[in-house]
């Protein structure tokens, strides 16, 4: 077993591109229901839409590339509103319901036939990411390293800038948190009929969470395209949100690093396991392969198996999450 | 006009709530079906009757948490019906509940300071900027703990609310009520589950309202309570407005005590069946 490369690939993935992405969504999702309590299960539906906002603009409507991000944002937020103005005056199960439909309405629409003169049908969009990587002061093509990280020079481009913004947005929800409107927020999360009768509008905040969340994961979809330079229908699959959701639970609802931490430990582990199981001794994979099956195949699903064991153990020992706290969740029993 | 102007306008002997013919149904059943009601200003009135009179269900048509079918509701003479609750109470009309609202995992001050109306850093881009909110953010944390000392509260403080008991959960719902500076307070059953040494002092606090300028109309089922502090008692029985009156009338009131204790008054309980 090569424990070098194990370890290299494992530290590479603890600050990698997916890390930034993944955080990002988590972040918005942090919003959603760590916050106001919002059942979102359609977080990808939003990165969906900042990723086609882009790319269907700047591909194929050849706009620029920069008008091609902020038509994205606006994209996105009226996909908040038209989500959140039927479903946010009714019980919190029906949001959660219309965004799981919506994204999935998204995906499927984006790869028919009927849309393929727009969207790219299953192939997608590619070549429009062009105007990010000129500005990359790193060489595209060339590896670079950092004590035990070591990425490609287009990704390390990508990461300077994903983790800028994520650091930005992080702290600016943060501020928000601590201000009278976050209060208000965790009020209408904890019951909303008391903020109403204290004079608080909880549609409109709702709203107003709804949009800033839907829109942060609008951006993690626009890193994700502009990473993989390219936008494809599948890659926004509902499994997305829930990896989303297990990311924000590991951390801990309601957190402010929940979802970078999170993020960073659920891809650590992931690929730590994968090239593990990759490169193991011949005597033990044989004995594996004769017992559980395992193949080359099968190791992508067994690494999620694994993840979920994981997660099994922290519903059992660390309920709350990492940064959460046990006796906030014990008021949750009173 | 501000409700200031209104109040000198129709004079301070108006009633600050009048219900006219208010009628809710859910499906068959008429739950609310008053046709006048009015409440005097600065007095504390109880709403009292037996289960299912529609106390609670003319509550919530009066604060806007339920829609009337038909009727007119007033406040200070302006037309509330349909009013949404957080409106409402921004005219200065606020509520408890009967199974109270506790915030668990907001500490009691940000319970408290989640009260105030008019906040600059409920604003999504001022709550960005500190600068712009943290002035009045201090002046409501100073009014939060004074209240919070007079509801014997301030040792409480920095605790979630989660781990208050029933009755201090009360204390707080009423104290956090009092932080959107009410003209109207209206408290759904606020000595349920109290224990009898702390409903003491929760009377006491309600009976300082009236001499702050505030109207209270409270729910209750015990009677010793709603003869000790109220100046007007109005009896609610299947939906209806049976009686109303002083404390003292009402006591004497036949009506009132078959429906309200039941035929069975003074009866020996062990032969009723009091379900």
């Amino acid at each position: 077993m090569d424990w070098g490369f194990i370890f290299e690939r494992s530290f590479s993935a603890m600050i990698g591109p997916e890390v930034v992405v993944y955080a990002m969504a988590a972040v918005g999702l942090n919003v959603h229901f760590g916050y106001t309590g919002l059942m979102n299960f359609g977080q990808v539906g939003f990165m969906a839409a900042g990723a086609y906002g882009v790319g269907v603009t700047v591909f194929w409507l050849e706009w620029n590339f920069w008008v091609g991000i902020l038509f994205s944002f606006v994209y996105v937020a009226v996909l908040a509103l038209l989500l959140g103005l039927p479903t946010l005056r009714l019980r919190a199960d029906y949001l959660s319901l219309v965004t799981i439909a919506a994204s999935e309405t998204i995906r499927l629409l984006a790869r028919s036939r009927v849309m393929k003169p727009y969207t790219g049908g299953v192939e997608g969009v590619n070549q429009f990411a062009g105007p990010f990587y000129d500005l990359s002061p790193f060489e595209l093509g060339q590896f670079y390293s950092f004590g035990p990280f070591k990425y490609l020079g287009r990704d390390v481009w990508v990461l300077v800038v994903g983790w800028t913004l994520l650091i930005l947005i992080t702290l600016m929800v943060r501020q928000l948190m601590r201000s009278p409107w976050g209060r208000t927020l965790r009020a209408i999360r904890e019951d909303e009929d008391a903020a109403r009768a204290l004079g608080k509008n909880a549609y409109f905040f709702k709203m107003q969470s709804l949009l800033l969340g839907g829109m942060i994961g609008g951006v993690a979809g626009v890193i994700q395209v502009i990473q993989k330079a390219s936008v494809q229908a599948d890659t926004f699959n509902p499994v997305i949100t829930f990896t989303i959701w297990t990311i924000l639970i590991i951390g801990g609802p309601g957190r402010i690093w929940s979802p970078i931490v999170g993020s960073s430990i659920y891809w650590t582990l992931i690929v730590f396991i994968e090239n593990t199981l990759r490169q193991l001794p011949p005597g033990v994979r044989s004995t594996l392969e004769d017992t559980v099956q395992l193949s080359d195949f099968n190791i992508a699903m067994l690494r999620f198996i694994l993840v979920g064991v994981g997660l099994l153990l922290l519903a059992r020992f660390r309920p709350q999450g990492i940064f959460g706290s046990r006796e906030e969740m014990a008021l949750d029993r009173r | 006009m501000t409700a200031a102007d209104a109040t000198q306008l129709i004079g301070s002997d108006a009633p600050i709530i009048t219900a006219t013919g208010v009628v809710k149904s859910f499906g068959g059943l008429r739950a609310v079906d008053v046709d006048k009601l009015e409440i005097r200003r600065n007095k504390i009135t109880a709403l009292i009757g037996p289960n299912g009179a529609g106390k609670t269900t003319f509550f919530n048509l009066l604060t806007g948490f339920d829609q009337v079918d038909s009727g007119e509701i007033t406040l200070d003479g302006a037309i509330i019906t349909g009013t949404p609750p957080h409106r409402l109470a921004a005219k200065g009309m606020v509520r408890t509940f009967q199974l109270t609202k506790a915030l668990a995992k907001l500490s009691t001050l940000e319970n408290m300071k989640l009260g105030a109306l008019q906040q600059r850093g409920e604003k999504f881009w001022q709550a960005l900027i500190p600068g712009l909110w943290s002035r009045q953010e201090r002046e409501i944390e100073a009014r939060a703990e004074a209240i919070l000392q007079r509801f014997n509260l301030t040792h409480m403080r920095d605790e979630y609310a989660g781990t208050m008991s029933g009755g201090q959960r009360k204390l707080l719902e009423m104290a956090r009520a009092l932080m959107t500076d009410p003209r109207v307070v209206m408290l759904d059953e606020p000595m349920a589950g109290v224990n009898p040494a702390l409903a003491q002092s929760l009377l006491e606090l309600i009976k300082l309202l009236p001499a702050e300028g505030r109207t209270v109309i409270f729910v209750e089922h015990n009677m010793d309570v709603v003869q000790e502090i109220s100046d007007w008692v109005v009896v609610m029985a299947e939906g209806r407005i049976i009686a109303q009156g002083t404390p003292a009338e009402i006591k004497k009131n036949k009506a009132v005590v078959d429906a309200y204790l039941g035929a069975h008054h003074g009866e020996d309980l062990s032969k009723v069946d009091l379900t």
